[in-house]
């Protein structure tokens, strides 16, 4: 679909089969909707609450061919692209984090013109999925304006048709797939997002196809008796996953904090090893475990636990800070 | 990025003089838009001193937010950022009170700074095929086009400061002029640099570098030479007031881990 493509992207959405019944479902079920050369919206934002169980999945399933698009994308990305799942990326940012440095993966995956690199600035590629939420073809904004992110991405500069001022045009992003990481969802797809909700909700109505995992499957009555707490409607949504603890190694907001030395080693690994360090990575994480409970089995159980204590810990308001 | 570590023979490190030069722009009742590292300290430096009511924005979606000592955030999108904070959003929208003109200071980074205080934290050499592919933009693109008042904190090094830089991440006055305003960017401006050497300004027409102060121990001879393109420099440049044992005592217990002062 070429950017911006509001009528495509509104009639694959009426000729998509909807139905408001059953969504829970199996990764591998749900990666199955996941096509060779889609574009898929990765939820969450650097290490937090990114959909790593999908993440995995589309990576057992040998997916080719790939635009990744999220506005920091970090080591899920990284995954994919030595995998070779990845022919683009779309993002303002790519990296672990600051204390790690530059990203060897995407130095070299870029650099070697193995991946093209599509930046935005974040608010840029944020109002791409907005667009693409509100089914209108671009929005205008102030952002990018006078740099050379105007000319790498496709934002238009245009008069503005009543005051005649210079906008920046941002073309509407509709993904083929958006995987999302949330706290809760029903059977039917209704969603709740504890604390920040980064771009989440913007992608999932982008989307043509939706895909959740989901901490907790909780009853729809829960849903009734907080309707003002669902940041994504059920239909919405075509697949429900239940991923206790999926966001890990990263932080999912009130459960669990990153693990910081998981990613101290990973990084390590690629110092010392280049990208065979992530291939073992690969082979332990992602490939060995068959299932979601095999991968949780591979985490030491003593610092989950006290990830979880920190995450309860920072979203605690009587601990003082400064 | 290897001397900003370094004592400078005063007492204090480079990283912790940036962060003091960067605090002391910051007032009472103001907005900043802050990233991690050097930046968040400054801000939370001065909300402990001279500006108690310094509203701190991240671009994660968080407002005024109140950190944990020793648990200093890594990213701008993670709870040890948004401990105790007033308000929790989505990214777009946080950029959207920027847009909207509510941020009154942004600091920003970057590997190349040039002469009209544009700035690139994309690539080094070719857009497509790049000699180093950077990161990227992040929010910086966004908080140099969309706050008020925007500080560019850096090492001063002359590989650094380059005549054109490689790719404009975020506009400063772009050619220099009225260029800025010509693409669109009607608000806002790169109001000063911050660096281990001084702090620079730009001339209200042309829009070029100058030299506006040097730090103690610091000739503008020094400046000059640290930086790959002719900087304006007054016939009398002053030196500004060294950092304070009461400054330096407040920024280093804020990171009693050093991860980010080095």
């Amino acid at each position: 679909m070429k950017p911006g493509d509001f009528i495509v992207a509104r009639q694959r959405l009426e000729a998509k089969r909807r139905h408001a019944g059953e969504k829970l479902t199996s990764a591998q079920d749900a990666g199955r909707l996941v096509k060779d050369g889609d574009h898929v919206a990765v939820g969450g934002c650097l290490f937090s609450r990114t959909p790593m169980l999908l993440v995995r999945e589309l990576l057992r399933q040998q997916r080719r061919g790939l635009t990744l698009s999220r506005n920091l994308m970090c080591f899920e990305g990284e995954l994919l692209m030595v995998a070779g799942a990845v022919d683009q990326i779309v993002t303002s940012w790519q990296g672990i984090g600051l204390p790690w440095g530059l990203s060897r993966v995407l130095r070299e995956h870029v650099e070697s013109g193995r991946v093209r690199m599509e930046e935005w600035s974040h608010l840029g590629l944020g109002l791409r999925y907005r667009a693409g939420a509100m089914g209108v073809p671009f929005l205008p904004t102030l952002t990018m304006l006078g740099s050379d992110l105007m000319d790498v991405g496709g934002s238009r500069p245009i008069a503005c048709p009543f005051t005649g001022e210079t906008v920046n045009a941002v073309p509407a992003l509709f993904p083929d797939v958006a995987i999302l990481h949330v706290h809760r969802a029903d059977r039917h797809g209704n969603c709740q997002i504890d604390g920040y909700t980064h771009m989440d909700a913007d992608i999932a109505r982008a989307a043509s196809t939706v895909l959740v995992t989901a901490e907790e499957i909780v009853d729809e009555e829960e849903f009734r008796h907080h309707p003002d707490r669902t940041a994504i409607p059920g239909f919405v949504v075509d697949a429900v996953v239940h991923a206790p603890l999926g966001a890990m190694p990263g932080e999912c907001y009130g459960l669990y904090e990153t693990d910081f030395e998981h990613f101290d080693r990973y990084v390590a690994a690629i110092n010392d090893k280049g990208m065979d360090g992530v291939r073992e990575y690969l082979d332990r994480w992602v490939y060995g475990p068959a299932t979601h409970q095999e991968w949780l089995n591979l985490f030491d159980p003593a610092t989950v636990e006290r990830q979880r204590r920190f995450g309860r810990e920072l979203t605690n308001p009587e601990v003082a800070g400064v | 990025m290897s001397g900003e570590h370094a004592d400078t023979g005063l007492g204090y490190t480079a990283s912790e003089l940036l962060g003091v030069m960067a605090a002391r722009r910051l007032y009472d009742g103001a907005s900043v838009f802050a990233g991690v590292g050097l930046p968040l300290l400054a801000a939370v430096m001065a909300r402990k001193s001279h500006a108690p009511r310094l509203m701190i924005v991240v671009e994660g979606g968080v407002f005024d937010p109140e950190m944990l000592t020793g648990r200093l955030p890594i990213s701008t999108n993670e709870m040890r950022i948004a401990h105790r904070a007033t308000m929790l959003t989505s990214i777009t929208d946080t950029f959207l009170y920027a847009q909207r003109g509510f941020l009154d200071v942004g600091f920003i980074g970057g590997a190349q700074v040039d002469r009209f205080g544009n700035v690139n934290s994309s690539v080094i050499g070719p857009y497509d095929r790049p000699k180093v592919r950077l990161p990227g933009s992040g929010g910086a693109n966004d908080i140099i086009s969309l706050c008020r008042d925007v500080m560019i904190v850096t090492m001063h090094e002359a590989r650094r400061f380059v005549p054109r830089v490689d790719f404009v991440t975020s506009p400063g006055f772009v050619q220099g002029g009225e260029s800025r305003k010509e693409a669109g960017l009607h608000f806002g401006k790169v109001s000063q640099v911050i660096t281990n050497l001084g702090l620079l300004g730009f001339d209200e027409q042309e829009r070029t570098m100058r030299l506006e102060a040097v730090h103690p121990g610091v000739t503008p001879q020094q400046v000059q030479d640290a930086t790959g393109f002719e900087l304006e420099i007054p016939s009398d440049v002053p030196t500004t007031a060294p950092p304070t044992a009461g400054e330096l005592t407040l920024l280093r217990s804020l990171d009693p881990d050093r991860r980010y002062l080095g």
